[in-house]
This record gives structure tokens, C-alpha cells and sequence, in this order.
């Protein structure tokens, strides 16, 4: 017996895992070509699993403002905005982003992960009560242990569901705070935000809108789906992420809630743990008005993931719900996912493999991202790869075919996702 | 109390049976995790079913808490008593 070995089972379904070639969880990458392809063991691999939305990373003006800013600010801030203050660029970024959302307030944090275990945990009390869905990210869970609230799950995507949850705890005092996510990381379907602002209205409730993988994706502007859907109004605190669609890393949380500025002084991550360095900022900065400016970015990227969708779905593939940047291509069988997941890897595609138990109903995904920089010619490499080895490995049942094409239109809901 | 009881333990067996798809014989002391091999998320969606089922929320920290069958009825009563 040794302290770790409570992760026996852990370690186990790894090594099974690993045995079977690469490790899923642990690819390096020797170099990055560009945004849309890296070098892994000396070969060429389009990035097809990277969260890279706009494709940013590479991106000209945002490597000079991050080179910039290091040479005039220093590689760090070396502690908390609470304890060693703030740099300039820290308030002009949140000035940057209540700006791009129309808010009065907004407060930078050290990741997405760290936004919204620092929301959650500070918003609500013990007193209060926590509502969200249940397929939501890890990192909303874990802001949701990290404070007293009691928190309820309700069934993904599913208003109605919700409206019955708000009416159990109505005659309960305390707040009540309902969590949604703008674009599911997993299946890349989107929240039903009309219905469920509505719901939040009638029974008085708050609501976050996490648009981690919709900002820069939907909204004319590109603020993601509470404007998409036309109900920004009805969303009290937007939580977001630069590590997507910004090509950096650190997360936010903007609001027009009258007070909103206390926050700073009681959410513990925000306060303790170091700020973002000028590097980053800069970059992000300059990211944030490359998304405002360039509104064809978001146009090639909804057309990019429609031609991944559109090809996939055509050789017959069980897809997610509805095209978006993510597409995710579900399988009931685990080990022919590990199998077609290396398969690809070895071909030079890399996209990201889910397993059980992060995946709802035991099934296992391949799950990919696009990105506005993926020319046609390497997400048609993608669909043609993965339909040769879909086939060897007899995941696809026989050649393409216009039966295919027309089952698209059924792929969706009941099929992929979790209800229960 | 009984009847109430009698009703939330025979609801966890069929909804047992139904997410394991094979009948299961229930005794109170019985792990649900160990017993019957489920995750984490795996039970939080078995929950999900008994909510349903008695129309009632079970907050995530009373769930992380529940390990055995008699522990998962007795949290389901309570809600149901109070409600
Ligand atoms: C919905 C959602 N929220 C938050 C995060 C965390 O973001 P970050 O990578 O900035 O910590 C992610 C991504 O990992 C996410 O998918």
C-alpha cells in the first residue's frame, strides 16, 4: 500500500490504453508549423484538436504586441494584482472586454478554469442554491465544490427540466444561479438560451452563460451565443476563456451587475494566485480587436466546420447534433476508437480521443476542432483519411453513398447525446 | 414509512436493472459503486433517474456522500419528507 495506490484502477485502464499505441493524453509536439500544424516524432500532422478557432496563435500583430510587451514590461508579474498591483495593460484589457460586450464591468483571471471556479464559488453562498447542467465542464463542477452552495444537475440542455428544478427550491430562500455553456466542449452543441432565459425570468434566477468555444464562433459580433441567440439582456455574467478563439490563455468574467467590483476582494482565485504576464495580455489585446475587425475569420470557420460536418456525415459517420468548429464523431465501440484515433495519428491527423467516463452512455468520441486557418485541402485530407481508415477498421459500413448524405438530418439529438 | 421506503427501494432496483441491463438482486448494505462498478458520472445519472422518478433535486454533496443502497434510499426519503 502506498499513498497512490487508491489510482491502481487509474493506472490500469492507462496502461491497457497505452498499449495499444500512443498515448491519447500525453502527444508531444517537437514544433508548431503554424496554427493548423505541428511536428510529432518528426512527421507532419495537421492539428484537427486544438480549440484554435480563429487561428490566432500564429498570428503576426499578436506575436509583435507579445514580443513588445515582454521587452518593455518584463517575462512576469510575479504575484497577485491583490498583493504586487496591477500593470496597465491588466485594466486595458478588461476596459477591451467590457467594451466588446457592452459591459460596465469586467475582471480578468489567470485561466477560464480559474474564472469559473472563482465565480461560481463567490456568486452564491450557503445560503443560495447552484443549478446547472449536467453536462457541464469539469471546471464548472469544480467551482461548484469550491463554494457552499448546494448545487443541483439538470438534464443537458433540457428547460423544462431546468424550470422544475427552479420550482422545487421556489418557496427556498437564497439566490438562485443557473450555469449554461454557449457551445458544449464535448458534442459542440449550444445551449437552448432563448428557452432557458425565459425559465430564469419567470422563477427570478441569475444567469452565467459560459461562451468558452462560442466567443469569436457565433454572434454577429462574435460574442458568442447569448448574442446569438438575442438574449444578452437576460445573461447576467458572460465567463469566458483566451485560451480558444484568443490563441492565449487566461479567462474572464464580464457583467453589468451594479457592485460587481467587490469581487476582487473575496473571490480567493482571483486573488490568490499570480496575475497574467504582459505577454499575454498584449497578445490577447490585439486578438480581441483581430476578432472585431476581422468578421470573415468567423465567416471561414463557420464554412470550414461545414465542410468537416457536411463530409463527415456523408460517409455516414454518427456526428454530434449540429455543425460547429466542433465536430465530434461518436463510437460505441472503445477500443476501435483507440484503434482509429492512432490510426489517424500515424496518417499525420491529430484530433483529441474521449473515453468513458468523461463521455455520456459508455460511447467513446474522436473528438475535433476547426479552425478559420484549415485550408479545404486539409480538412478534405481529414474526411478522406478518415473514411478510408473507417472503413478498414469497419467502422463505416460501405462506400459513401447519398443514403449517407440523407440520414444527416437524423443524426442528431436523441442519438448523441447524453439523457440519462 | 414503510410504504415509503418499500416504494424508493424497489424504484433503485428497477432503475438499477434498466441502467445495467441485467436484474439485480438489492440488499441495503450493498455498495453502489463497488458492487455495481459505476462511476462517478455513472452514478450521478442514476440519480438523475431516481429525481425523475420522485420528482426530487438531490444536491451534489449529499450525492458524493451516498455509498450504499440504504444510504441513497434514506437520502431520497428525506427529500421526499420535506418536499
Ligand atoms: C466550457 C469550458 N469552460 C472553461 C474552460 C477552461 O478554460 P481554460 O483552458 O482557459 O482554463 C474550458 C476549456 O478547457 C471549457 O471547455
Amino acid at each position: 500500500m502506498s499513498l497512490l495506490s487508491k489510482f491502481e484502477p487509474l493506472r490500469a485502464a492507462h496502461s491497457r490504453l497505452t498499449k495499444r499505441g500512443h498515448d491519447p493524453f500525453s502527444v508531444v509536439f517537437e514544433e508548431m508549423v503554424s496554427s493548423t500544424e505541428g511536428i510529432m516524432q518528426g512527421r507532419r500532422t495537421v492539428l484537427l484538436g486544438t480549440n484554435n478557432y480563429l487561428g490566432l496563435t500564429f498570428d503576426e500583430a499578436c506575436i509583435e504586441q507579445s514580443v513588445e510587451a515582454t521587452r518593455r514590461h518584463g517575462t512576469g508579474t510575479t504575484g497577485s494584482r491583490v498583493a504586487n498591483g496591477s500593470y496597465d495593460g491588466h485594466k486595458r484589457l478588461e476596459a477591451d472586454l467590457a467594451a466588446f460586450y457592452g459591459r460596465k464591468h469586467a475582471m480578468v483571471f489567470s485561466t477560464g478554469y480559474q474564472a469559473n471556479l472563482g465565480m461560481l464559488s463567490t456568486l452564491v453562498g450557503k445560503n443560495d442554491h447552484l443549478i446547472i447542467d449536467a453536462d457541464s465542464h469539469a471546471s464548472i463542477y469544480d467551482g461548484s465544490r469550491l463554494g457552499h452552495a448546494p448545487v443541483v444537475r439538470f438534464h443537458h440542455n433540457d428547460p423544462e427540466d431546468l424550470a422544475k428544478r427552479l420550482r422545487r427550491i421556489e418557496k427556498e430562500s437564497g439566490d438562485k444561479l443557473v450555469v449554461v455553456e454557449g457551445i458544449y466542449s464535448m458534442l459542440g452543441d449550444s445551449a437552448p438560451l432563448k428557452e432557458i432565459a425565459a425559465v430564469k425570468r419567470e422563477y427570478g434566477a441569475y444567469l452565467i452563460v459560459d461562451e468558452a468555444h462560442s466567443m469569436g464562433v457565433l454572434g454577429e459580433r462574435g460574442r458568442g451565443l447569448a448574442e446569438a441567440a438575442g438574449v444578452e439582456a437576460d445573461v447576467d455574467f458572460i465567463i469566458g476563456t483566451f485560451s480558444k478563439s484568443l490563441g492565449s490563455v487566461g479567462g474572464f468574467c464580464v457583467s453589468d451587475m451594479e457592485g460587481f467590483e467587490i469581487l476582487r476582494l473575496a473571490c480567493r482565485p482571483y486573488m490568490f494566485t499570480a496575475s497574467l504576464p504582459p505577454a499575454v495580455i498584449a497578445s490577447t489585446r490585439q486578438a480581441l480587436a483581430t476578432l472585431q475587425g476581422e468578421s470573415g475569420l468567423r465567416a471561414q470557420l463557420r464554412s470550414n466546420a461545414d465542410q468537416l460536418y457536411s463530409g463527415l456525415a456523408r460517409l455516414g459517420f454518427k456526428l454530434g447534433p449540429e455543425a460547429s468548429p466542433i465536430v465530434s464523431v461518436i463510437l460505441s465501440d472503445a477500443d476501435k476508437a483507440v484503434a482509429f484515433w492512432n490510426g489517424l495519428l500515424e496518417r499525420g491527423l491529430y484530433l483529441n480521443l474521449a473515453l468513458p467516463p468523461a463521455t455520456p452512455n459508455s460511447s467513446a468520441f474522436l473528438r475535433s476542432s476547426v479552425s478559420a486557418r484549415h485550408t479545404p485541402e486539409q480538412i478534405d485530407f481529414a474526411v478522406r483519411l478518415m473514411g478510408e481508415l473507417g472503413r478498414q477498421l469497419g467502422l463505416l459500413e460501405a462506400m459513401p453513398t447519398e443514403v449517407g448524405f440523407a440520414a444527416r438530418g437524423k443524426v442528431p439529438r436523441a442519438a448523441a447525446v447524453s439523457d440519462g | 414509512m414503510m410504504d415509503v421506503t418499500h416504494n424508493v427501494r424497489a424504484a433503485i432496483q428497477e432503475a438499477l436493472q434498466s441502467i445495467l441491463e441485467r436484474p439485480v438482486e438489492l440488499e441495503p448494505e450493498m455498495n453502489i459503486v463497488a458492487d455495481f462498478g459505476m462511476d462517478s458520472m455513472a452514478i450521478m445519472d442514476f440519480c438523475m433517474a431516481l429525481e425523475d422518478r420522485f420528482d426530487v433535486s438531490i444536491p451534489l454533496d449529499k450525492m458524493a456522500e451516498i455509498e450504499s443502497v440504504q444510504d441513497l434510499s434514506r437520502t431520497i426519503e428525506t427529500l421526499l419528507a420535506k418536499g
